[in-house]
């Protein structure tokens, strides 16, 4: 058996272990080789399609046993080699937490769910009562034994399924992408219950993520950086950090290393810079107010004409209970908004209402000086475009050019101005060289656009995207937000629905935050980040440019991320 | 939208305490046997006995009013079909005729015709309440353990109760593709003519169809995840054994079903006549 200089046991190794998917052309692991010790806390990071949910599938037994293909060098768990473990066996070795806190609640209520291990390893019904409370309370789900997951947040869903894996005595705890569908609150809680549950168990963590500042907020051990199937780094926090191979590698960095780097400052490990309190500020102070100073002041943005309003909207169901109470604001000509606030806020209730699928109990909904009280969905939906979160819901053709032209051909439109404005609203989303192309063919990302030039393709002046970057890693993410920058300077309103952030910083113009159906804040987002109060009631956390201007003694914090976020824009638009 | 009907909701009486298995049991054997006999004191009998079983459950009247009358208007209007399509068949039963009141042609109403739909009236008012007792107290949880008890591979078993568990996140799916579709212009409301209309609903048929395959992709790797299906038996969180009220029940319904067999049949035909 494997074991590390100071001692400690191998529970994971892979030496020179390559896999290829059946259905794939190339191997998406090649001569990975990487050992985990017992009790660490490791992270795996990397872009989409790198193969870093392949090492998770690998460790789980997902992969060869659910998703069949070739492999070649050894891997073993324990000191046995994996393929030749069931996942049932492996399942008593390590508990899996996936990315979809919906799809893997599997039980009827919470309590259900977190007993669910335990009945298909036949534990007597008395033992699991017991041992679903104890594992309840260690994760704080336990007041609500009872309920159904239709009642729970994605965070709650989440800590259950954590319940459900801590009951049997695992050895490694795996979580798939466990921020993907979390709001940045639940997010933070998430990140600080993995750690708390560490440090007390002491068992092996491995967390794949993508978004490192945030699993950064607790400690790690190790970062694996994986690019291209290939392990480009093994290393610790402070020496990834200090490199230059996140931004090679399309991994975002901590913003206020960011922030540290455009002030000319050197990072180096012994700053400590894995997280911003415990980061040694000292030589930085200097130039990180020099660079401040040079900045110009950051400007307000100038208000537009309103193409959209809202005024004193409310809205209940049959049952009375109202999901949104006066809500009034306005979208500006060619502006990009963020309406950001935690689940069953009101939010997505709020676009259904605009785009006419539930009506108002009360309030009226402007547009271009017009009441849209009496306009169908379909009349609608020429003036408003709705993008939802998941592509498959809006797609029912099998080619592009076919799904794109689909809302044109029922509106009666002749074929030859069908063909004209298709091709235009294709080359606008950059996807005209595939416009022949099956749309099964398609990556995440590009299915995304292909709903979104459908919509575009009816001349909406106004868009409404519900998560645009959802599960998309940071360069897509900025692919896709450069894009509606392009349809912005156009002259496309835009409405972002979404719990990301950075998209709420670094794009939108102003912020609505949504608090019990109610409008909280309507702000810069800068702005709307600076009360803690408001930060608090819709879920949201404060951004780490922030607190390191307080840390640098910066009298105007605020300011200060103003002016980050413009040089920020600036240097991207390069 | 949280709808919550004919759901079960958790309450305590002596028929939420029944186990599952013993509750289906009842149901399927009290169905077939008020569906066989058309006899007039059997179903009086059972009808009183469903009135007593429905008032010690102490469900809520909200929790099934919709249901309820939805399930009398088809009543109605299966009342009025029998008529329309088959005015004398109580005269063709009972062979014997009793005019009441002509109405035209061979539309006359007979004393026979009203007995005979009195029974078939009888027949739903016996079913209906032990049906909807049913469904609204037996925790689906608990209604796959039992189901596994009296026999059924626990895989099928389980697969009651996860349909149970992601039938809402489906209908929400399918309300959000419809909504994206109508945005588009598809319609999908009785504006549009029927076949235009069928086409559009085969449309949004499609996204929701490979919505699903995806999901199921993800529960059932999370299950296996898991450990489920692996060993050939499993134990039940929510499982409960068989008490001295289920034996109860279970006696109390095959002794209805085989006395009412006996009294069914026992001259020969399954109608109790009055007429003769």
């Amino acid at each position: 058996m494997n074991i590390s200089s100071e001692g400690k046991r191998a529970v994971l190794s892979f030496q020179d272990f390559s896999f290829q998917y059946r259905s794939q052309a190339e191997p998406t692991l090649q001569h990975i080789s990487l050992t985990i010790y017992e009790g660490e806390k490791v992270l795996i990071v990397g872009p989409s399609g790198s193969g870093k949910s392949t090492i998770a599938h690998c460790i789980n037994g997902l992969v060869p046993h659910f998703y069949p293909g070739e492999q070649s060098g050894s891997a073993t768990i324990l000191g046995k080699e994996l393929s030749s473990l069931s996942i049932f066996e492996l399942s008593g070795m390590v508990g899996t937490v996936l990315q979809d806190p919906d799809g893997q609640f599997v039980g009827l209520t919470v309590a259900e769910d977190i007993a669910f291990k335990m009945e298909n390893d036949g534990v007597p019904q008395a033992e699991m009562a017991a041992r679903v409370a104890e594992a309840a309370r260690a994760v704080d789900i336990d007041t609500h034994l009872e309920a159904s997951p239709h009642f729970l947040s994605g965070g709650q869903k989440q800590r259950t399924t954590l319940a459900g894996v801590l009951v049997s005595d695992v050895d490694i705890l795996l979580f798939d992408e466990p921020l993907a569908n979390l709001d940045p609150l639940s997010g933070k809680t998430a990140i600080e219950l993995i750690d708390r549950i560490h440090r007390e168990t002491r068992k092996t963590v491995v967390i794949v993520e993508h978004r490192l500042e945030e699993v950064l907020h607790r400690s790690v051990d190790r970062i694996i950086v994986i690019g291209e199937g290939r392990i480009v780094a093994d290393t610790t926090p402070k020496e990834l950090l200090s490199s230059e191979l996140l931004r090679s590698m399309g991994i975002r960095e901590p913003l206020y290393l960011t922030a540290l780097k455009y002030a000319d400052c050197v990072i180096t490990p012994e700053m400590n810079p894995q997280n911003v309190a415990g980061l040694a500020i000292e030589p930085c102070i200097g130039p990180l107010r020099a660079w401040y100073d040079s900045l110009p002041a950051a400007q307000r943005p100038s208000s537009k004409q309103a193409v959209l309003e809202l005024r004193d909207i409310s809205f209940s169901y049959d049952d009375g209970k109202p999901i949104l109470r006066g809500v009034s604001f306005q979208v500006g000509e060619g502006e990009m908004i963020s309406i950001v606030g935690r689940n069953g806020a009101g939010k997505s209730t709020l676009s259904k209402l605009i785009c006419g699928f539930h009506k108002p109990t009360s309030g009226q909904i402007i547009y271009k000086g017009r009441s849209l009280d009496n306009d169908s969905i379909k009349e609608r939906a020429q003036c408003i475009g709705f993008v939802m979160q998941n592509p498959n819901h809006m797609i029912s053709k099998t080619l592009i050019f076919e799904e794109v032209a689909l809302g044109l051909r029922v509106r009666g439109v002749p074929e030859d101005e069908v063909k004209d404005r298709v091709y235009e609203a294709l080359k606008v989303c950059g996807l005209y060289p595939f416009r022949e192309w099956p749309i099964s063919a398609l990556s995440f990302g590009q299915k995304k656009r292909v709903t979104i030039a459908s919509i575009l393709v009816l001349n909406p002046e106004v868009i409404i995207l519900d998560e645009p970057t959802a599960g998309q890693d940071f360069k897509h993410y900025n692919e896709m937000m450069e894009f509606l920058l392009s349809l912005k300077a156009r002259g496309v309103s835009i409405i972002v629905i979404t719990h990301d952030m950075h998209l709420m910083l670094e794009y939108a113009e102003r912020s609505i935050v949504i608090v019990d159906g109610a409008v909280k804040a309507d702000d810069r987002p800068a702005d709307v980040l600076a009360h803690a109060d408001i930060v608090e009631a819709a879920n949201l956390t404060d951004t780490s440019v922030y607190s390191l201007a307080v840390r640098a003694g910066i009298g105007q914090p605020r300011e200060f991320v103003h002016r980050f976020i413009q040089q920020d824009r600036r240097e991207r638009a390069r | 939208m949280k709808v919550k009907m004919l759901a079960y909701t958790h309450q305590d009486s002596s028929i939420h305490r029944l186990s599952g298995a013993a509750k289906l049991i009842f149901f399927v054997l009290w169905s077939v046997t008020a569906m066989i006999t058309f006899d007039t004191r059997i179903l009086i009998a059972m009808l009183v006995c469903g009135i007593v079983f429905f008032r010690l459950s102490k469900v809520h009247y909200r929790d099934y009013a919709f249901v309820l009358y939805l399930i009398l208007f088809f009543f109605l209007l299966n009342h009025l079909a029998i008529f329309l399509f088959s005015p004398l068949e109580g005269v063709k039963i009972y062979g014997t005729r009793h005019d009441l009141l002509p109405i035209i042609g061979r539309y006359v109403v007979t004393s026979e015709q009203l007995f005979y739909q009195l029974n078939i009236a009888l027949k739903y008012l016996t079913v209906i309440p032990i049906a909807l007792l049913f469904i609204l107290t037996t925790d689906p949880g608990e209604f796959a353990a039992s189901l596994n008890r009296i026999g059924v591979s626990y895989r099928v078993a389980y697969s009651v109760s996860i349909a149970l568990r992601y039938i809402p996140d489906i209908q929400r799916d399918f309300q959000n593709i419809s909504f994206s579709a109508q945005a588009r212009g598809i319609d999908i409301s009785k504006k549009e003519k029927l076949f235009k209309r069928i086409k559009n609903v085969i449309g949004i048929l499609m996204p929701l169809i490979l919505t699903s395959v995806a999901r199921i992709e993800t529960i059932s790797a999370a299950m296996e995840l898991r450990g489920f299906g692996y060993k050939s038996k499993r134990t039940w969180y929510r499982g409960r054994p068989f008490g001295a009220g289920d034996i109860a029940a279970i006696a109390f319904i095959v002794l209805l079903a085989i006395g009412s067999a006996w009294l069914t049949f026992h001259d020969g035909s399954r109608f109790y006549n009055p007429f003769q």
